[in-house]
């Protein structure tokens, strides 16, 4: 039901950040296969390139299955449970893991399931001799599900608590019993989301670097992004580094295509937004069930925060703050993360715009459709274009100019809006699609278009999801240590950044508190995207 | 009309409910076997009444009795109601044979019989081509009528209606309401319809009461109801 | 047409910037990330390289020697560079085949490196054996030799580098294909199941080892010095290992394109100075490349002192370094 302007400009919006983005990752490689690298034709692709990209799917595919099967008796629980003590900052932490550096998730998770762990603390309590050892395909997958459950039960949580009130009155009063209600209601909710989620968690596992090697145990443990990085940044050879990038995409992009191909059920029924309410899960099996499957992802979830926060305490955490490189590294954190997040926000908003308004037109033609498409897709699979080659190709770009650092920070949130793009798409599709099929018969019929729709019907509405967005991709920003490591200069510090920096000058104990103070900041990010959060749950 | 308390009608004892700062108490005797609306402002706690009934809510104090049942402390699916609201009384990813057959068995076992049930009660509200139908396929006034046929299906004495023609233009209501009026017939059941609509009002129900504030101001057969002057409210109600 | 205008303005952006320090002489130095550090060499050396020169010193930290290279070959000959220091033996060789660099020209006889190297290009500022750190607490029998750490009790761990993204990583590669030269595959086979993981660089390595993860890594013999020094501890040591340590030399160079090449030659001989090398030991934790005025640190003399040293020619690493890692990812991927 848009006029015919709307529908017009909603598109132009669309083509226009499509357009953006296909220009900034062009130019890019554009720039890095103009480069005269002055190496041999040497083949791009042996058996070493097979055996690590046969590595990267499985291990990818196998870190999906996981994480998305595990998330959904979570987000189950917690979508039974809309009113207990707690559950808020359950859901709060659930956005951590996002925000933390890989390096310093890993060494958390290293404190509860390494070798000198927790968990072997308490078997050798027991009398077990021989420690148990993560490292290998599990200890990867042990990472991914800890970086990607969380992410996937508060996905499928949304989708849960999108479901119209009336269902839960109605099943009660049917009597319903939980498995009937999983089948007939939970599941297909779910359902409808999963191969978004799945897509979006494979492609994070798949182009996963630090944790592989570090938990992999060794080089058997390989993914495709540790060889192009190797051919970027050790033995500089653009072409090889591109190959094996479009290698990554391609192959990626068809297993995508090929979980996109799982219908999912349309699904026409509205929120009316009244409270949710849930009547069933009474039954002392039902509640033992959540019990255990909250507490169980609690503790997987916090244990090694847990874990970080205790090794960062020990940190002069008040000279830390103070430090003038710190605040120095905060602010170009935060205004890194924010210009991120904010242009991230801003293009998922155009693309799902356009691809609403496309799919209100009656008849779209097929250029229209295949616009939907390429939207829609690439808002993923910008996520599988390797930061070092978007990094070294805008180097070349900028060159000309001078001193790129200088460029480095823009670079640097360019960068990162991409990779959060995925992540705010998901986030604001959903809300988006409900808040148009609300009102926007209403608002045509009105005649209330421009200015005063977004000002008057749009932005009460969409405040919350856009909020929830921009701290996702701001948590994302925060963390990323590899678009900034490209461009080092004094100029350009941020948190991750020394972070690391720390860490390799043998500062353990300043990296750890650095990695907690990131940890809260995290925390206050998604306290600002779940804000109004309880009062939409309350009843009455 | 013969007021037969306690066999087959709805009785609230006594009932006390405070949900945040909203105090509700209810006490009435209603008939058996016949149509009551339930009218009253905005707000004044229609849902909540009926919620009551269905069990939805559990009163602090006092009783609800159904056919002479005390059902206060039992569980919505074990109280002799179906239930209608105002939309999304079908589960939009299933079709109507199925939505339907859950009315029958939420785990949806299902018979010949029952089978054949659920056919019999879509051809019964003029749904009978419509059995593979999902939901979102359907226009409003067809969805309402796929819920009747699910309320047929279930066979309880008590019918829970919250504003269920609200969303329907004025044709249709006219056309729901004869259709609720056959059904309700055939199968001799109460009904409780939460309305706005005066209209429907003195086109459906025989009896009726006005809620304000959380109590009932009145409660009479509809003739009488339609014409007391005495109750500021419900003359602004009547006459809005 | 939007990306052109980003650039003009990007440009514009660039002119305005540049020319706003030209009185005074500048010397711009290329280094790695930690060298900057406010606790590194970096802000120490320009303080006193300023007092002498009446120049700014301009430090510009890149992640790490590779990626110093990495940059200089993107940015070729419009490189703002007049000196990179921080690049490693290892990288020399591929470092000349660029053609960026000019011979230093200075009396370099005070550089004092085991092994005695000396190039005409590139000049040490500091070196560092490779050494297989630690934790006393616990392993009480240390190897004594790399063959004891290839063929001992697969139980105590060790984490090292990995060779394809981290010099530490590239340096075990080299010293176990010195020490073992043909046999080295096997003695990796053997070494894989002491092998606890293969970190992406020496940071993470070094986390897992002071985490107590794993009490053993691949690092240098003068780690043992900052924790002697900066956290009073004796607890982790160095093993000296009977064959020889491998060496880290790291060294700095002259760019063909550099503005002021006076200026740049002042630094480099400034570099081999004691004002410079008194500095390197307790801020990079290496060993000076030439005298200091002062002896070094208690600490330094209870260091592991190396009785053989191992370097390869870096045109002998440049022609065999890929097919050395293929050797060793074949050995390590073997179950």
């Amino acid at each position: 039901m848009l006029t015919g302007v709307e529908r017009r400009r909603g598109i132009a919006f669309g083509m226009a950040s499509l357009l953006g983005i296909v220009l900034f990752i062009g130019l890019a490689l554009g720039a890095l296969l103009s480069w005269d690298a002055g190496t041999s034709g040497e083949r791009l692709f042996t058996a070493y390139t097979w055996r690590i990209l046969r590595f990267t799917l499985w291990q990818a595919t196998l870190s999906t299955v996981l994480s998305v099967g595990l998330a959904i008796p979570v987000a189950l629980a917690l979508a039974r449970r809309p009113n207990f003590l707690g559950r808020i900052w359950i859901i709060r932490l659930m956005a951590v893991p996002m925000g933390l550096p890989v390096l310093i998730g890993a060494l958390g998770l290293i404190g509860i399931w390494g070798r000198q762990g927790m968990l072997n603390g308490l078997l050798l309590k027991l009398g077990l001799d021989q420690p148990v050892s993560i490292y290998g395909l599990s200890g990867i997958l042990l990472a991914h599900v800890f970086f990607n459950l969380p992410l996937a039960a508060r996905l499928m949580l949304a989708a849960l608590e999108r479901l119209p009130a009336e269902y839960w009155f109605l099943s009660s009063s049917l009597g319903m019993k939980s498995l009937s209600i999983f089948r007939f209601i939970e599941w297909s909710a779910i359902r409808g989301v999963i191969p978004g989620i799945a897509g979006l968690i494979f492609m994070l596992c798949a182009t996963s670097f630090t944790l592989v090697l570090v938990l992999g145990g060794g080089p058997a443990a390989t993914t495709l992004e540790v060889a192009i990085y190797q051919a970027l940044r050790f033995d500089f050879e653009p072409p090889r580094a591109i190959a094996l990038s479009f290698l990554q995409i391609g192959v990626t992009a068809l297993i995508l295509i090929a979980i996109s191909l799982f219908p999912a059920p349309e699904d026409s029924s509205a929120d009316v937004g009244r409270a949710v309410r849930r009547f069933d899960g009474k039954t002392p099996t039902a509640r033992l069930w959540d019990c255990l499957a909250i507490l169980l992802a609690t503790a997987f979830l916090i244990l090694p925060l847990a874990s970080i926060i205790l090794s960062g305490l020990k940190a002069d955490l008040w000279n830390l703050v103070t430090s003038p490189i710190f605040l120095r590294a905060a602010l170009t954190s935060l205004t890194i993360a924010f210009t991120a997040g904010l242009l991230a926000v801003t293009a998922a908003l155009a693309i799902i715009t356009a691809r609403n308004a496309i799919a209100d037109m009656k008849l779209p033609g097929a250029p229209a459709k295949s616009l939907s498409t390429l939207l829609g897709g690439m808002s993923s699979l910008v996520l599988l274009v390797p930061p070092v080659v978007l990094g070294t190709g805008w180097f070349l770009l900028l060159q000309p100019f001078g001193d790129v650092a200088r460029f480095a920070p823009a670079l640097v949130a360019a960068i990162n809006m991409l990779m959060a793009l995925p992540f705010v798409v998901r986030v604001l599709a959903p809300a988006m699609q409900l808040h148009h099929k609300r009102t926007g018969r209403l608002t045509a019929s009105l005649g209330i278009s421009g200015w005063a729709k977004l000002w008057r019907i749009d932005r009460p509405a969409l405040t919350k999801p856009l909020l929830v967005g921009l701290s996702f991709a701001m948590a994302l920003s925060l963390g990323d240590l590899g678009a900034v490591a490209l461009f080092g200069s004094a100029d350009l510090t941020t948190l991750p950044w020394l972070v690391y920096s720390r860490l390799s000058s043998y500062r353990t104990n300043d990296a750890d508190g650095l990695a907690l103070i990131l940890g809260v900041i995290c925390l206050i990010l998604t306290m600002i995207g779940t804000a109004g959060y309880r009062k939409a749950n309350d009843r009455g | 009309m013969i007021v037969v308390e306690e066999e087959g009608g709805i009785v609230l004892d006594k009932v006390e409910l405070r949900l945040g700062s909203n105090n509700f108490r209810f006490d009435c005797r209603l008939p058996a076997g016949v149509i009551i609306a339930v009218t009253g402002p905005s707000g004044s706690g229609k849902s909540t009444f009926l919620n009551l009934v269905a069990g939805f809510e559990t009163p602090d104090a006092g009783q609800v009795r159904i056919a002479g049942e005390n059902v206060t402390e039992r569980h919505p699916s074990e109280r002799p109601v179906s239930i209608i609201f105002q939309d999304n009384n079908l589960f939009g990813h299933l079709d109507l044979f199925t939505n339907v057959g859950l009315g029958i068995n939420p785990s949806l076992k299902l018979g010949a019989t029952d089978r054949q049930t659920i056919s019999d009660a879509l051809q019964r509200v003029g749904l009978g081509d419509y059995e593979r139908r999902m939901p979102g396929m359907l226009s409003g006034g067809e969805r309402q009528r796929a819920a009747f046929a699910r309320t047929l299906v279930r066979q309880k004495p008590v019918l829970l209606m919250d504003e269920p023609f609200a969303a329907l233009d004025p044709g249709l209501r006219l056309s729901m309401a004869n259709l609720l009026l056959e059904l309700h017939q055939e199968a001799g059941n109460t009904i409780l319809i939460v309305t706005h609509d005066p209209d429907e009002l003195r086109r459906l129900a025989d009896h009726a009461i006005f809620i304000d504030n959380g109590k009932i101001l009145l409660e009479a057969p509809i003739e009488e109801f339609l014409t007391r002057t005495d109750v500021q409210a419900l003359s602004d109600f009547l006459t809005a | 047409m939007r990306s052109t205008i980003f650039l003009s303005i990007a440009a514009a952006a660039g002119l305005c910037f540049s020319s706003a320090s030209a009185q005074e002489k500048t010397l711009t130095i290329y280094t790695y990330e930690s060298f900057i550090a406010e606790w590194g060499p970096g802000p120490k050396v320009k303080e006193a390289f300023e007092k002498t020169c009446g120049c700014v010193l301009n430090m510009v930290g890149i992640a790490d020697g590779v990626a110093l290279l990495t940059r200089l070959k993107l940015e070729g000959e419009s490189t703002g560079a007049d000196i990179v220091l921080g690049l490693d033996t290892n990288l020399i060789s591929e470092a000349k085949v660029t053609g960026l660099f000019e011979t230093h020209g200075i009396d370099t006889s005070a550089v004092n490196v085991p092994g005695g190297y000396t190039d005409d290009t590139f000049i040490p500022y500091d070196y560092g054996h490779f050494a297989v750190v630690y934790d006393t607490q616990a392993i009480k029998n240390p190897p004594k030799s790399l063959k004891e750490l290839v063929e001992g009790d697969p139980s105590q761990k060790i984490a090292i580098e990995d060779p394809r993204t981290a010099t530490p990583g590239l340096g075990l590669l080299l010293w176990m294909k010195s020490v073992y030269g043909d046999q080295a595959p096997e003695a990796w086979t053997k070494l894989k199941n002491r092998i606890l993981t293969v970190t992406p660089g020496w940071s993470e390595a070094y986390g897992l080892f002071t985490k107590g993860e794993v009490p053993m890594v691949l690092s240098y013999a003068t780690s043992p010095a900052y924790h002697l020094i900066e956290e009073n501890t004796d607890r982790y040591q160095a093993a000296a290992f009977s064959e020889g340590h491998y060496i880290q030399i790291e060294v700095a160079a002259l760019l063909r394109t550099a503005s002021d090449k006076d200026l740049a030659r002042q630094f480099l001989s400034f570099m081999i100075s004691p004002a410079f090398q008194d500095i390197i030991p307790t801020t990079n934790w290496m060993m000076p490349a030439a005298k200091t005025s002062q002896p070094l640190p208690e600490a330094f003399g209870k260091l592991v002192q190396p009785q053989k040293t191992f370097l390869m020619g870096s045109d002998e690493v440049a022609k065999n370094r890929r097919a050395w890692i293929d050797e060793w990812l074949a050995a390590m991927s073997m179950n």
